[in-house]
């Protein structure tokens, strides 16, 4: 259960963060920390949770993008990359940065809890 | 304990931030900060615009005074219908700047020589070329000019970079265009300086040529000596049909230029030979910057109204130059391509006439060799005295270095570009001062703001009379029946010759004797024969009283093959313009396949290259896209000229201009026995043309023959023309394009270089107008609209402009969104 909610409320909080443009893009690395404080799970599961709540939301968002876009710019950008022009190498790319920053953050956070306790 | 492993996990989400955090290098370029650029809510999916965006929209301006309506058509042209004039300026900065932020960033940028800002020290050569070159100093020229003398023009560019600002005020960053995140930097406020920056790099990139071709001039006649010199690069040109008819008799000139009379001595005098280290040069603007435009009038259309077209050739870049726009404000309405960058419309129509502009090619920038007293460069020796300079420095930011600072001494001439601190292949170790007439003060747009308003010929004469900088050839046709052209801009008075090359600076005797009173530019109304033309042609015969400049300068055969094809068209409507705009017939291989053929040794040629003299004989002359004996006589030709002037030219340590092939093909008609033909390579026997030709022949079929292993001898795959993004990123650019045309074809598509606005007006009651650009409304190139136009484009097709009134333009079923501009919420 914790690790759901754990999940659920990673990818509530990057989401919610990343709508301030202004803030950098990393500031979910803050948010899955405080989560990963708040709610103590062992360090692998932790880091499972950041990982799949970031990963995901990430995936998420880049899918739909690119449907709704009909993979004009991932198309090019996946050139430019260089991913050979595959979006869904870039899809996976756009996810797998997302998954590993937010685990190893929800990691360090439960550092922090275990540390405490 | 788990401080270790808190420690350890600290460390590598922190390091892996600031990785994915800072530009790592791929190969020789900086890649984008790749967790910005790749997180789904700040980088570039964010650009990833949706196939069916909706671009209604509702802006609140206090800038304003009183509400604007801009409804958007199916190709996202936005037509704008504004109760005050400045408001639709404004609005007309919004929407470049909606649309088009990156590129007008990007352009002003490389302008005013801030490459190096943003993209690190690679870019250093241009922009130090820039600086050098008074780029920055002509824009501020031209913006105290306007400040002081023209409040009208103020009030425009100001509420223009008013509307630039608007926009980019509410951008959230987020939302930035998507190049800025690639190159990851931000935006800069619009000033006015900056429009007259662009403006600077258009003069420049019509004009600026003579910055590199004087020099190479230089060097070449000092390589080959003025006699030789004179020979290869003629200014007679035999076939020349000029934009005023020949026969046409000029009114005595009003300044009667004067050479020098120790020109010939003085001015043909060796270079120094100092050391230096030489900077590469950066490349010269394209030398087929050029256009067609022509008007025929009633008693040649089939409707009794003129028809007018312009198709300005320039570099094909993604985003385009182009923005098209409809202005629609109680003065006036007007439609047509805009720079964005720029208020107003540069070339199209309005409810009483269209016009169009070529450039007119002619020399308006000069080198004067100046002595400096010492290396401190505070004086130069002028008229028997030391006189003083003034210093100028510009300050270059490099990203990731220190800054550079050019420190250039001002001459009355203009800046000293060439000096002990900067020099590159073709200066010689020179100093060198440039004189150009669009570093004195312009009148920025405001021709193009009158032509937007004009009612009437007098209008557009009066218009243009204003025009300094790029000479431009205004094509004019009115509702009323008039058609017109006339040569405008800051012309020099030149004597034969002056200015071609580097001139002595040490005192007044070569200096510019006037400039041409505008009455005095060749110009033509209503001629005769029921048409007028530019091609970039000389735009007289020898009889008109003031020097041109040099033959190179001018291309002869598109005008030749322009006027050809209009002479005998009769009953002409807005389709067959159309076809005429998109010709791919070839007038110079129609001349120079014949005179081939005449000089090939056929008996003589390997069975290869009977192969390929057969394709090319047989070949219709037309530029077509599957056309491979158009492809063989480029080969032949350029191969045969290299067999021809190669002797004389190689051997020289800087590379030397190439003479026209003009010059080669009338020596062949001439048909005598031409002593540059001898290869003076080889001592003991003299080569004659029959055997040079053969030998260029032979020589070609090799390459000819890698090209068909290739399978690259039809001339589309050959040729490869490409629509290149302004960073010349592949992926953001269209390659490969399925175009005729070519050099000396009136569909002037060349590998990265062609007509970049083709337009026809029919100036019928209702204004029936076609028109279309290589590129797209929308600068981004996650927009379905980044390339709508370029497929279009290469098939020779055309779209149907939307021009109405308001209430028709509303209920048309190809308007698709309105965009609502008020002044405030209430």
């Amino acid at each position: 259960m914790k690790f759901i909610i754990s999940i659920l409320l990673v990818a509530l909080l990057t989401y919610a963060i990343g709508i301030y443009g202004n803030l950098p893009w990393w500031s979910f690395v803050i948010t899955n920390l405080l989560i990963a404080v708040a709610i103590p799970q062992k360090p692998l599961m932790a880091f499972a949770a950041g990982a799949i709540g970031v990963g995901l939301l990430w995936a998420g968002l880049a899918l739909g993008i690119d449907l709704a876009n009909n993979h004009i710019l991932s198309t090019k950008v996946a050139t430019i990359l260089p991913l050979k022009g595959s979006y869904s190498s870039l899809i996976i790319l756009t996810a797998l940065v997302g998954a590993i920053l937010g685990g190893l953050a929800s990691l360090t956070g439960s550092f922090v809890r275990a540390h405490k306790s | 304990m788990r401080l270790l492993p808190l420690i350890a996990s600290a460390i590598v989400t922190t390091a892996l931030v600031f990785t994915l955090n800072i530009q790592l290098k791929i190969g020789n370029a900086k890649a984008p900060r790749l967790g910005y650029f790749l997180s789904p809510q700040h980088g570039f999916w964010k650009n990833a615009e949706k196939i069916d965006a909706n671009f209604d929209a509702s802006i609140v301006a206090n800038e304003l005074q009183g509400n604007v309506d801009v409804y958007v058509d199916d190709r996202l042209v936005p037509h704008i219908y504004a109760d005050h004039d400045q408001d639709a300026y404004f609005v007309q900065g919004y929407l470049h700047a909606k649309f088009r932020l990156w590129q007008m960033d990007f352009e002003t940028r490389v302008a005013s020589g801030r490459l190096s800002e943003i993209a690190g020290a690679d870019k250093l050569p241009i922009d130090r070329m820039f600086r050098r070159l008074g780029m920055v100093y002509g824009a501020e020229k031209t913006e105290a000019n306007i400040n002081e003398t023209n409040p009208t023009m103020k009030a425009t560019v100001d509420a223009y970079t008013a509307g630039v600002n608007a926009y980019i005020k509410q951008l959230d960053p987020a939302d930035l265009p998507f190049e800025f995140k690639l190159m990851n930097y931000a935006p800069e406020d619009w000033t006015p300086k900056k429009t007259y920056l662009f403006l600077m790099f258009m003069s420049y990139d019509l004009t600026g040529r003579s910055a590199s071709v004087d020099l190479q001039m230089t060097n070449t006649r000092d390589y080959l000596g003025y006699d030789l010199f004179d020979k290869l690069y003629t200014n007679h040109q035999d076939s020349l049909d000029p934009i005023i008819p020949k026969g046409t008799v000029y009114e005595k000139p009003s300044i009667v230029p004067v050479k020098p009379l120790n020109a010939d001595s003085a001015y043909l005098h060796k270079a120094n030979s100092l050391a230096f280290n030489a900077v590469d040069m950066p490349e010269a603007p394209d030398k087929n910057n050029g256009s067609n435009n022509w008007a025929v009038a009633g008693s040649k259309t089939k409707s009794g109204r003129p028809i007018l077209c312009s198709d300005p050739h320039l570099g094909l870049n993604l985003p385009s130059l182009w923005y098209e726009i409809q202005i629609t404000t109680p003065t006036h309405s007007t439609y047509g391509a805009s720079f964005p960058g720029s208020p107003a419309v540069i070339i199209g129509f309005n409810d009483s006439l269209a016009w169009g502009v070529t450039n007119a090619g002619r020399d308006v920038l000069d080198y004067y060799e100046i002595k400096f007293k010492d290396s401190n460069r505070n004086e130069y020796w002028f008229n028997g005295a030391w006189k003083a300079t003034t210093k100028r420095t510009e300050v270059i930011k490099v990203k990731d270095s220190a800054d550079v600072v050019e420190d250039i001494a001002m001459t009355h001439w203009g800046p000293t570009m060439f000096d002990a601190h900067y020099q590159n292949t073709q200066s010689n170790g020179r100093n060198l001062a440039v004189q150009w007439t669009a570093l004195t003060a312009s009148t920025g747009v405001e021709t193009f703001y009158l032509l937007n308003r004009a009612k009437n010929y007098d209008d557009y004469l009066h218009a243009i009379s204003l025009w300094t900088c790029p000479g431009q050839n205004f094509v004019l046709a009115t509702k009323s029946g008039d058609i017109a052209i006339k040569q405008q801009g800051s012309f020099v008075a030149r004597w034969e010759r002056q200015g071609d090359f580097i001139m002595p600076g040490e005192d007044t005797s070569f200096q510019w004797q006037g400039i041409i009173p505008t009455n005095e530019n060749p110009m033509i109304k209503n001629p005769e024969r029921g048409f007028v033309s530019s091609a970039n042609q000389k735009s007289t015969d020898a009889s008109y009283p003031y020097y041109l400049g040099a033959a190179s300068a001018f291309p002869l055969y598109r005008g030749i093959s322009v006027n050809m094809h209009l002479k005998n068209m009769s009953q002409i409507t807005a389709e067959d313009m159309q076809t005429l705009q998109t010709d791919n017939y070839n007038v110079f291989a129609a001349t120079a396949r014949p005179a081939l053929m005449k000089y090939i040794q056929v008996d003589k040629l390997s069975s290869d290259a009977k192969r390929m003299v057969n394709e090319m004989n047989n070949w219709d002359l037309y530029n077509s896209v599957n056309a491979k004996g158009i492809t063989c006589f480029k080969i032949i030709w350029d191969s045969v000229e290299q067999a021809v002037w190669g002797d004389e030219l190689s051997g020289s340590a800087i590379p030397l201009l190439k003479p026209e092939a003009s010059v080669l093909l009338d020596q062949m008609l001439k048909d005598t026995n031409w002593s540059i033909a001898d290869d003076i390579r080889t001592k003991n026997i003299v080569e004659d043309l029959k055997t040079q030709v053969t030998l260029g022949v032979e020589k070609a079929t090799e390459k000819l023959l890698a090209l068909e292993k290739e399978n690259k001898l039809e001339w589309a795959l050959f040729k490869a023309t490409r629509v290149l993004h302004l960073t010349k990123t592949p992926a953001l650019s269209r390659l490969d394009l399925p175009i005729g045309g070519g050099v000396n074809i009136i569909n002037a598509t060349t590998e990265n270089h062609g007509p970049s606005w083709r337009m026809v007006v029919h100036l019928t009651d209702e204004i029936e107008a076609y028109g279309l650009y290589p590129g797209g409304q929308s600068g981004n190139p996650g927009s379905p609209y980044y390339d709508t136009f370029v497929n279009y484009w290469a098939a020779g097709k055309y779209y149907r402009l939307l021009f109405l009134s308001k209430d028709k333009l509303k209920q048309s079923e190809r308007t698709k969104w309105h965009m609502q501009f008020q002044k405030s919420n209430s």
